[in-house]
């Protein structure tokens, strides 16, 4: 659950509203039982969505921990975040 | 109205509000609530995340600086209870379906387990280990609660549960428990035990019935047929009320004959003696006429601290008892509990089969630091009185011969300090297990005295566990097989000319006094609130005619056929017992 968690404790860092969807599900990224629930496996896709004033900055951090830092794993557990919405 | 029968553990009538205890190892039975307290219950669940986000900070202070899983298991408990969508699912579930927050609570987490159990991926479907171990933490905050609402409990209430444990029993008010009903359990159950000494009606072996009472339910339980209703009608209840009132009058009669001896219509003497578990019981059996202890479980002191009992906690206990019962036999059992029950032990190995397991005797024979603190308590107190210690669940001469082997070790550690005790303190074994009943005449002369724990042997004999409410009803004392073997102890404890008493339940049972005092046996030790109406049967009846009796069932091949044939003897001595 440390990805899930790493996800929710960055999204949680803002102040705007920010959701993942992977495939038709959409989730609030701040909720750690939705984003666990999302099924989010190694390798799947996901859409980050986010509304408000500092949602720039919440994609940028969440591409960075996704695809940069990859949770700090190793580069197997790896997802791709690529849209962003104001 | 709904009526269930279950199996009856201790007589007597409660008629008042249920008191819904629902444990956590077991499935959550879904409970309505009124439209009215619909916001407590939301309150409640607010308050159980509130307490078990305090609660998990503390243990992670405590955890601090440690890099590992038993953190992380932290960090994903706190982040889902500070998770707000994740509560609200659980307070809309409560408002939308009107039940208790224990069920929502349970519902909810099992729907998010079961969500990934059935992802696929093995990664994820292992997080579902962590939402059950957050719904246990749940739900402790919640079961908590209750716990505090029955140790503080302002109004008479019956206790409704899947099985009580003992540190449940231990910390109810008891001016306000009037009774109890549990899914689970035998004759002999904990509960069983505890209603008895306590002079509660109690009805065991329930199947469903935390599922279907309500907190607003009136239920009446009945200890002499094995009933129990739930919100009964006005005719139901009063008859009920009547019937309370006859068997109060009934209870008053038997009161009377307190004072007088337990001596057959012929003149033969028995000496009744009390089973108890708390020091507290003492005062209770001397005055329902007990002469003395039977039988101390000593288990209390294991269970309800949390933490290894010292010397002194031990000694207190004893001491007491003795204090009670000047002059008067006190048998003390040493500790008698498998390793899976000690809160403390440190973390035991699960047993397969704990009943035939690391327990009681052996258990101690194992950890002789805490069977010498006990012993050397008990050697201590017995300068207070007529003390004798008693040694459970033996099941060969080795383990009698090793036991009071360390009794003499403690002794000589006495002698070094000066410390005085009674070196002639009588020793004895519990005879419950089918090996030590059958080679009672090898065990006899290392023995001051036997005493015959029913509850086990029977268990042990029959191969029956009396807890399974699927084969309770297999666990019978009249079995032949149980028969021959009770007559082949009394006649090697005779021949040994050592000590005899009966402890288990028969002792107390109306049914088989009359039996066991055709057997031979002259001493008995059963639950306190027993005793007046035991001593009722045994001032009604002759030697001869339970020497008779005895006989007779000597030739009987059946349980049934014995079960009948004690009914209808003890009947005619003693009708209002039934």
């Amino acid at each position: 659950m440390r990805p899930a968690m790493q996800f929710v404790d960055t999204a949680s860092r803002f102040e705007c509203d920010i959701q993942v969807a992977n495939d038709d599900t959409l989730v609030d990224a701040k909720s750690i039982m939705q984003m666990t629930m999302l099924a989010a496996i190694c390798g799947t896709r996901l859409r980050i969505i986010a509304r408000g004033r500092d949602a720039a900055a919440a994609i940028a951090a969440l591409r960075d921990l996704v695809e940069v830092k990859m949770f700090g794993e190793t580069p197997a557990t790896q997802g791709n975040a690529d849209r962003s919405e104001r | 109205m709904e009526i269930r029968k279950g199996i009856a553990v201790s007589p007597g009538i409660a008629i008042a509000r249920a008191m819904v205890i629902d444990s956590r190892d077991y499935r959550i039975p879904r409970r309505s609530i009124m439209p009215s307290q619909r916001a407590r219950e939301v309150a409640r669940v607010e308050e159980a995340f509130d307490r078990a986000i305090q609660q998990l900070n503390a243990l992670q202070q405590a955890q601090a600086g440690r890099e590992d899983q038993i953190k992380d298991i932290f960090a994903v408990h706190a982040r889902f209870l500070n998770d707000r969508s994740f509560r609200k699912r659980i307070t809309d579930y409560v408002e939308s379906e009107l039940v208790t927050a224990e069920y929502a609570v349970s519902t909810i987490l099992r729907e998010i387990a079961s969500h990934f159990a059935g992802m696929g991926d093995e990664y994820i479907s292992e997080r579902a280990a962590d939402i059950y171990d957050i719904e246990r933490r749940l739900l402790t905050q919640l079961l908590g609660d209750v716990r505090q609402e029955v140790e503080h409990l302002q109004e008479e209430v019956v206790i409704v549960a899947h099985e009580l444990t003992p540190t449940q029993t231990a910390g109810f008010n008891k001016t306000f428990v009037k009774g109890f009903a549990t899914e689970a359990g035998g004759r002999t159950s904990h509960t069983a035990i505890i209603a008895r000494s306590l002079g509660l009606p109690a009805v065991v072996a329930l199947e469903d019935v935390t599922s279907c009472v309500t907190t607003e339910s009136t239920v009446i339980i009945d200890g002499n047929r094995g009933v129990v209703i739930i919100d009964p009608d006005e005719q139901t209840l009063e008859e009920y009320r009547n019937y309370a009132v006859e068997l109060t009058r009934f209870e008053v009669e038997l009161s009377s004959i307190r004072d007088k001896p337990a001596i057959t219509r012929d003149g033969v003497e028995v000496q009744l003696l009390g089973n108890i578990e708390f020091p507290n019981e003492a005062s209770m059996a001397k005055e329902k006429g007990a002469v003395g202890i039977g039988l101390y479980r000593t288990e209390f002191l294991y269970l309800y601290s949390g933490t290894e009992p010292a010397e002194e906690d031990h000694y207190e206990a004893y001491a007491e008892v003795a204090r009670h019962f000047e002059g008067q036999p006190v048998v003390i059992r040493t500790m008698d509990l498998g390793a899976d029950k000690l809160p403390y032990s440190v973390r035991h190995p699960g047993e397969a089969n704990p009943v035939l397991g690391l327990r009681s005797i052996r258990y101690c024979l194992q950890n002789l630091i805490m069977f010498k603190t006990q012993l050397r308590a008990i050697l201590r107190a017995s300068v207070l009185g007529d003390i004798r210690v008693m040694f459970p669940m033996i099941s060969n001469l080795q383990e009698l011969r090793q036991a009071k082997m360390i009794l003499r070790d403690v002794m000589e550690d006495l002698d070094e300090y000066a410390v005085p005790y009674n070196p002639d303190i009588k020793v004895g074994i519990m005879v419950e297990t089918p090996s030590a009943a059958l080679t009672a005449s090898l065990l006899a002369p290392d023995c001051d005295f036997f005493s015959i724990g029913t509850n086990d042997l029977i268990q042990y004999t029959l191969a029956v566990d009396r807890g399974n409410e699927h084969v309770a009803t297999l666990y019978s004392a009249a079995d032949p097989a149980v028969f021959y073997l009770l007559r082949s102890v009394i006649h090697d404890a005779y021949k040994a000319k050592i000590g005899l008493s009966v402890c288990g339940e028969v002792a107390s049972d109306p049914e088989y006094i009359m039996l066991l005092l055709g057997m031979g046996v002259r001493t008995l030790s059963l639950a306190p609130p027993m005793i007046p109406e035991v001593k009722q049967i045994i001032r009604s009846v002759t030697i001869k005619e339970c020497n008779h009796l005895a006989r007779k069932v000597g030739t009987m091949d059946s349980q049934r056929q014995i079960k009948n044939f004690l009914r209808d003897a003890t009947t005619r001595i003693i009708p209002e017992a039934f």
